[in-house]
């Protein structure tokens, strides 16, 4: 059995000018101590994913499908099971750790009261533990510093934070959402080793949320490409990064820039995000597509093996894409 | 972090700010919501509708403000009930006077005091404002550390004495009332101007040697257009509030004009003599005054507030 | 923190003595004023005031002696228009009274409107929602001035529940509405805040931190949401006094309460200056010190404040 099974996951959000679906039929798997990264320009479908799994939902969004955890079923579970998984099996960080961590808290108070509840630790023992986690993250001296407020650190170091908070209980599996985004690039790749090294100490499985494939590329076992809420292609990072299977991914590793390369000019996508309001009933690309074919944009492509653990979801045959 | 009418305010800088990227866009699309409001078109309805009784009712009316009906003075509880046959639509007040015409003039008076308070308000609290913001550094910090001051003055008692000293007047009422009235808007015209002052076109200008105060007339001023009208509108409440609150201490208007306030107090004092209708009209249309213009002063805040489209 | 207090006395002190000096300078800039008396006020009374004041003296004289009485002394002056009593007896007599109902308008608005606009906020779009953004849309348009006639016309004219008017020592009977015809408007005002304040914080990012983290929603609520949360609240808390204390005026005339409002306004009539100045200066400092105290309090709740 898997860690983590979603299947054919649907979001949906209620809004003024109507429905919105950001989540169409999702359909992955992660195993233990397993790092899977989900890629995808912002609007892809990909944090909203991570947010119905673990019941972060907005007020006006609601999902289906199934989300198994461990056999549990976590769109259907009580709030008060949720409550019991989320931090102790899965835990989360998020893409700006400026505003996910309370301003008027000191982090002390932050972190012990994930460890009093849901481990029944005292005060003492708790603050203990988190400042452990703290070092953990490399926080230096964190035994002075854990009464601080957030706003006395830096972005770095708020995510170390966030990150050492989420590691708390030991969760089975860790979900980054865009975990890098918002920091400065040579604190994004110590933010990335940290989360290596986290995966390799503490064996966790991790789902990392991103749009920024140089950040997948050392990191990630396997590799799930989004796009209009919809799987476009899945397999190994190695193989999709070096074969893609599917013209999203195609258009956007060349969208990366690269130094090894002596090509100046940089690809880009042409068209514009899709709006997920007004999705084509076909494949979501077809619109921006290069290689689109006639029956693109009404008839949707089936999510279908392609050797291997390899999946894609595309009309055109393999060996015309690459 | 958020301030309750600031935070209010601050959405409508936004949305004027935005409103010079866009041009003149703005104020037809702020019609087009405007008009998609349900609230604030009956608002707007209503408050016309009022003005245009304040204005012109006085032609209806049978009885003039001050006359006295000498036939039913001596017993207003039974004969002075509102009725169309003597003339008396809102029946008669204490001394036998017609409540109508009264009323007329009090709502008249009402929304002028707060019509002349917001427009004291919009000249001389954009100028400050305005100057304040333009210019910066210790000018702004000593014109918005007065304005600290005088806000955290509890103004109705100094008002009182000033009423008390000078004399009590209407135009004594609108003096005290502009005094004061032009404190918040200088702190919100204040705010939006530390936004346009970086602007390119502001920058254009500077550039060019147009000269301070003209940059700030000519260039500043103009983009403020937005969110001056808005809160002007939202003023108006509070300040017949104001006035009201005065009259009804009997130190506002003086007999026999007098205030929607003034009317309010003196049916107060008269309810238990069983004639309600001295109290109810007046207050009646204190309170469709003030909804329609809340109402109206929020239709315009949505309206050129583009978070909410 | 410490220093921080100072330097807010700092300000506070000055903005006292600038409300002393404008209210001295009205009274003598007044044309039918105490002091160019065109009207001649009684000897005993002139006699009183010429030797408190030094009347012969040059003017800034006049307002150090002033402003020392009262600071030294809590000695405002004699009063104008009565021999016997002096502006601080007046003032000792009527500020109980007005404390008393005052401080639980105070508290029943800010109790009651934080708890209001938290429930509306948590359940948004139910009908508790929709009933405290109502009445507190509708209170907007009801002054005291407007709640107290309303009241007196319910509960008193129709009802026979509560008495008219009148102190009594305080019971509760005669508190009852004082205190509602105080604290409506901005206890609906406060709901009004906390609600919109209230629904941002717990769209923050923080508070989707805090339920990734497990915690129980009452947890989040209260540990997480109410003290970010209270803090427009907070800021709103000083123009709320100001409102309060002006309209305890209104209360004190139609409840015939007996507070310092009845004192001024009885004053205003009869042009006893002294008496209207004192109460000006007495509540302009405690606005102030009030007002400190929120600032003070901000500071503590919100760690982004540098002392």
């Amino acid at each position: 059995m898997r860690l983590l099974e979603v299947d054919n996951l649907r979001v949906a959000f209620r809004t003024g000018d109507g429905d919105v679906n950001a989540v169409n039929g999702v359909r992955f798997g992660i195993d233990k101590g397993e790092t899977l990264a989900i890629v995808g320009e912002s609007g892809s479908g990909k944090s909203q994913t991570a947010f119905a799994a673990m019941g972060l939902l907005a007020k006006n969004g609601s999902a289906t499908g199934s989300v198994t955890f461990d056999g549990q079923d976590l769109l259907h579970l009580p709030q008060k099971e949720l409550n019991r998984i989320r931090s102790q099996e899965i835990a989360m960080i998020f893409q700006d750790p400026m505003t996910s961590l309370n301003p008027y808290m000191k982090i002390s108070e932050q972190m012990i009261e994930v460890l009093m509840l849901h481990k029944g630790m005292t005060r003492h023992e708790a603050l203990d533990e988190s400042v452990k986690m703290l070092d953990a993250v490399r926080i230096p001296d964190a035994r002075a510093r854990i009464t601080m407020y957030p706003h006395e650190f830096s972005g770095g170091m708020r995510q170390r934070i966030m990150i050492a908070m989420a590691l708390l209980c030991r969760p089975r599996l860790l979900i980054a959402d865009e975990p890098t985004t918002a920091l400065d690039v040579t604190v994004q790749a110590q933010i990335m080793d940290l989360l290596g090294d986290i995966r390799r100490d503490f064996g966790t499985a991790v789902i990392l949320i991103t749009h920024d494939l140089g950040v997948v590329a050392g990191f990630c076992d396997r590799t799930l490409v989004m796009y209009g809420g919809q799987v476009m292609e899945e397999g190994p990072t190695i193989d999709v990064f070096e074969h893609p299977s599917h013209p999203y991914t195609l258009g956007l590793l060349k969208a990366v820039p690269r130094l090894d390369r002596d090509d100046a000019t940089l690809a880009t996508i042409a068209g514009e995000p899709p709006d997920m309001s007004r999705l084509p009933a076909g494949c979501p690309f077809s619109p921006r597509c290069a290689m689109v074919l006639p029956q693109c944009p009404t008839t949707k492509a089936p999510l279908e093996p392609l050797g291997g653990e390899r999946r894609r979801a595309c009309h055109r045959p393999v060996a015309e894409v690459v | 972090m958020v301030y309750p009418d600031k935070a209010v305010m601050e959405g409508v800088a936004q949305a004027t700010g935005m409103a010079e990227v866009k041009g003149r866009s703005l104020w037809s699309d702020a019609v087009t919501r405007y008009s998609r409001n349900r609230a604030a078109v009956i608002g707007l309805v209503v408050l016309i509708a009022i003005i245009l009784f304040s204005l012109f009712g006085g032609f209806f009316a049978a009885w003039s403000n001050e006359e006295i009906d000498w036939g039913r003075m001596g017993n207003i509880a039974a004969t002075g009930a509102p009725s169309f046959e003597n003339g008396h639509y809102f029946g008669l007040d204490d001394l036998g006077r017609d409540m109508y015409a009264r009323t007329v003039q009090g709502t008249r008076i009402s929304i002028l005091v707060g019509l002349v308070g917001s427009f004291v308000a919009v000249v001389v609290g954009t100028l400050y404002g305005a100057v304040s913001g333009y210019f910066g550094g210790r000018t702004d910090q000593i014109m918005m550390r007065t304005v600290d001051i005088l806000m955290s003055i509890p103004f109705m008692f100094v008002l009182i004495l000033l009423l008390v000293i000078f004399g009590r007047s209407i135009g004594m009422l609108f003096v005290g009332i502009g005094l004061i009235s032009w404190l918040d808007m200088s702190r919100i015209v204040r705010g939006q101007t530390l936004t346009i002052k970086n602007k390119e076109f502001v920058e254009a200008a500077i550039a060019t040697g147009v000269k301070p105060m003209r940059i700030v007339l000519r260039h500043i001023v103009p983009n403020l257009l937005g969110i001056v009208v808005v809160y002007a509108t939202l003023l108006i409440p509070g300040l017949i509030i104001t006035e009201s609150f005065i009259s009804f201490l009997g130190l506002g208007v003086q007999e026999p004009s007098t205030s929607l306030g003034a009317l309010i107090s003196k049916g107060a004092s008269q309810m238990q003599y069983g004639v309600i209708w001295q109290l109810g009209f007046p207050l009646f249309f204190f309170l469709v005054t003030l909804f329609a213009f809340f109402f109206v002063g929020d239709g315009l805040r949505d309206a050129l507030d583009p978070k909410d489209r | 923190m410490f220093s921080y207090i100072v330097r807010r006395l700092a300000v506070a002190i000055p903005t006292i003595l600038i409300l002393v000096i404008i209210s001295f300078a009205l009274m003598f800039a007044a044309p039918g004023g105490p002091f160019n008396s065109e009207r001649p006020l009684p000897p005993q009374v002139l006699a009183n005031i010429s030797a408190k004041y030094g009347l012969d003296q040059p003017y800034w004289r006049q307002i150090t002696t002033y402003i020392w009485n009262i600071v030294a002394h809590f000695d405002f002056g004699p009063s104008f228009k009565y021999k016997d009593r002096s502006v601080a007896d007046i003032i000792k007599s009527g500020f109980p009274v007005t404390l008393t109902y005052g401080f639980w308008s105070f508290v029943i608005a800010v109790i009651v409107g934080v708890a209001l606009g938290v429930v509306a906020a948590i359940r948004q779009n139910t009908w508790i929602d929709y009933f405290a953004v109502g009445t507190s849309v509708a209170a907007q348009a009801l002054p005291n001035f407007v709640m107290a006639p309303m009241l007196v016309l319910l509960f008193t004219l129709w009802l026979g529940w509560l008495p008219g008017g009148g102190w009594n020592g305080g019971q509760w009977q005669y508190l009852v509405m004082p205190v509602i015809a105080l604290s409506t408007s901005y206890m609906a005002s406060i709901a009004r805040i906390m609600r919109s304040s209230m629904l941002e914080v717990m769209n923050a990012g923080f508070i989707r931190t805090a339920r990734a983290k497990g915690l129980p929603m009452n947890r989040i609520i209260w540990k997480h949401a109410l003290k970010p949360a209270m803090l427009p609240v907070l800021s709103y808390l000083g123009p709320a006094f100001v409102g309060m204390i002006t309209g305890s005026v209104v209360v004190d005339v139609y409840f015939s309460t007996g507070g310092i409002g009845l004192y001024f306004v009885n004053s205003a009539f009869n042009r006893d200056y002294s008496v209207m100045m004192g109460i000006t200066i007495l509540v302009g400092v405690l606005t102030i010190l009030f007002n400190l105290v929120v600032d003070i309090l901000y500071a503590w709740i919100d760690p982004k404040i540098r002392y």
